[in-house]
């Protein structure tokens, strides 16, 4: 596949004797979205911290654009367009909203000298614009500590947003979010996607979520790829039910 | 009077006070350059500790380093120091007052020169180290460097070096100390309320709050610990190189890095004050200083059992300190507060 952003390949980790991916390979296309999807324990969060240099891995290749990156750490990868979120929201807790957004402006091209700059008042609008996007505008004034674990989310978001990614990888963007905010999220992901041409690769359990969103979806178990397929050839795939349903 | 103009009046009558002071109270000034002092150790402290959320133990390294450097450039430049040292105080170099002069200025700057460079140095081993194992390792910096120049008798072991005398009188001598102390700390403060309005001051505290996010944001951590550390290392080793000169005689242990007092105090002083604030060393180092020379002059023998019990009760019941409680009790005045204008064009409107 040419239009390939990332192409993971033949990727292995153990943790000891835990094999948390085996034998990984997949692809996610330039401007798609891609769903992952496993049972709880599947290695869907192992493969994200691979991908992301949070580890390194045993085995196989990891490449961002045709290029090698399993062997870089984390703040190279991300400087180089390749962003994630976590499953546990992490933001700046005793920084108010506006500076959590403005904080993850790209640190892509910082020289030395851009440490000690201002924001500047094209930074600041953008800012603004995109905890309207999220739809805290209200709060920007707010400590990010204090708000609830759904508009962290909301703010995490709206940061990664900042940081012009070319990829953002999620982890479970709607967990612990309230089912009516939950529509709104997956409209404001996809207009990430169609409007601003981030490349998505999406971590989910709601399956009303992935199903709706995702172009291809990969579903793995017990550390291995057991499937991939559009939305409609997962939902039918007894091999998914049965991983899903505990069957053997 | 509008915000700025309080401001500005609020820093006129503080440098006001500040030239004015040992003038008014000439039997003082070495105790209020100590203060000045104080305040730039606290200021100093908060950026690593306070701000970036990096608990140093050790940064007194820099200021005795600031202060070995500077000795060893005045007494270098004019005389062989291996000889000087080795004399332990016999010989008595007459500097003229230019030779004085030059020789503490090269020496002050060598200082800060050179303190920006071991922090970049150190900064790349005790940065790998989180939590508590950086504060014992910053700690194992300044410790071991107390030790090595206790035992390197080429810059006089044990029993230190005696500075050159200042070639004229001694109440001027006193007053040039003051100054130099005085002015150390207002640029440190200046400095800082500028570096935290730049986007420098956001990342460390975003360092602070969460490092492993930072890293995945791709702020440069490690570039921002290592020029946090250095700044500190700038104005401690200026400090450092002026504090050699006020007490005349430099020995490793009890004035070059003196861990358990001055090491400590900055902590404290910043833990006073509140943490991660501009203004919250300032405070909390000019309370500490008054009540230290308070405990010292009227609590003698009991002084030490004062300083401890203000640290339990300030680590057990007042941890915010007095600037982060201000904080949690006006959240509007410090500018958190919710904007009931919902959009951005509404905020046109309005």
């Amino acid at each position: 596949m040419t239009d390939a952003v990332i192409e993971v390949d033949h990727v292995s980790k153990s943790f000891g004797g835990v094999v948390a991916n085996h034998d990984v390979s997949l692809s996610v296309p330039k401007g798609r979205i891609t769903g992952l999807i496993g049972p709880n324990g599947s290695g869907k969060t192992t493969l994200f911290n691979s991908i992301v240099g949070y580890h390194p891995i045993d085995a196989g290749s990891i490449k961002f654009k045709g290029r090698e990156i399993s062997d870089l750490n984390v703040p190279k990868i991300a400087r180089l367009g390749l962003l994630r979120t976590f499953q546990q929201t992490r933001i700046y807790g005793k920084l108010d909203c506006m500076q959590n957004v403005l904080i993850s402006i790209p640190h892509r091209n910082a020289s030395w000298i851009d440490m000690f700059a201002r924001h500047s008042r094209e930074q600041q609008e953008r800012a603004e614009r995109l905890l309207e996007f999220v739809g805290l505008f209200a709060k920007r004034r707010l400590l990010a500590g204090s708000l609830s674990f759904g508009q962290q989310k909301l703010l995490e978001f709206a940061m990664a947003l900042m940081n012009e990614p070319e990829v953002l990888m999620l982890d479970e963007p709607t967990a612990g979010i309230n089912p009516t905010l939950i529509n709104g999220l997956i409209d404001r992901l996809r207009r990430a996607n169609t409007e601003f041409g981030i490349t998505m690769f999406i971590i989910e359990h709601n399956m009303r979520v992935i199903m709706n969103m995702a172009d291809s979806i990969y579903c793995l178990a017990h550390g291995e790829l057991l499937a991939h397929g559009s939305p409609e050839q997962i939902q039918n795939d007894r091999r998914v039910i049965d991983a899903y349903l505990g069957a053997h | 009077m509008s915000q700025p103009l309080k401001l500005a009046a609020l820093y006129g009558a503080i440098v006001a006070a500040g030239i004015a002071a040992p003038l008014v109270f000439p039997e003082y000034t070495f105790q209020l350059a100590v203060l000045w002092i104080m305040i730039l150790f606290a200021l100093t402290w908060d950026i690593n500790g306070g701000q970036m959320g990096y608990n140093s133990l050790g940064n007194i390294f820099f200021f005795g380093a600031g202060m070995y450097i500077c000795a060893l450039t005045q007494v270098g430049l004019y005389y062989d120091i291996g000889e000087y040292t080795a004399s332990s105080g016999e010989i008595k170099i007459d500097y003229t007052l230019a030779q004085y002069f030059n020789g503490l200025a090269l020496g002050i700057v060598l200082a800060a020169i050179g303190c920006v460079a071991l922090a970049v140095v150190f900064g790349r081993v005790v940065f790998g180290l989180r939590g508590p194992y950086f504060a014992i390792g910053t700690l194992g910096v300044a410790l071991a460097s107390a030790e090595l120049m206790g035992t390197w008798g080429w810059v006089g072991a044990g029993g230190g070096i005696s500075l050159p005398v200042y070639p004229g009188d001694p109440d001027q001598r006193a007053l040039l100390y003051y100054f130099l102390c005085f002015a150390a700390a207002i640029a440190t403060f200046a400095f800082l309320r500028w570096l935290y309005g730049t986007s420098f001051g956001l990342a460390v505290n975003a360092i602070r709050d969460d490092e492993e996010k930072a890293e995945a944001m791709g702020i440069h951590t490690t570039r921002y610990k290592t020029v946090a550390w250095a700044i500190s290392g700038f104005f401690l080793g200026i400090v450092g190189a002026v504090f050699g000169n006020m007490t005349g005689f430099i020995e490793p242990l009890e004035v070059a890095f003196p861990t358990t007092t001055f090491g400590i105090f900055m902590v404290l002083m910043v833990l006073l004050g509140g943490k991660g604030t501009l203004w919250g060393p300032v405070i909390g180092a000019v309370l500490f200083h008054v009540l230290k020379e308070v405990t010292w002059t009227y609590l003698l023998g009991w002084q030490w059992i004062v300083l401890g019990a203000l640290i339990i009760v300030n680590v057990i019941f007042f941890q915010q300190g007095i600037m982060g409680w201000m904080r949690e009790k006006f959240p509007e005045r410090f500018g958190l507060v919710v904007d009931r204008r919902t959009t951005i064009s509404s905020q046109e409107d309005g």
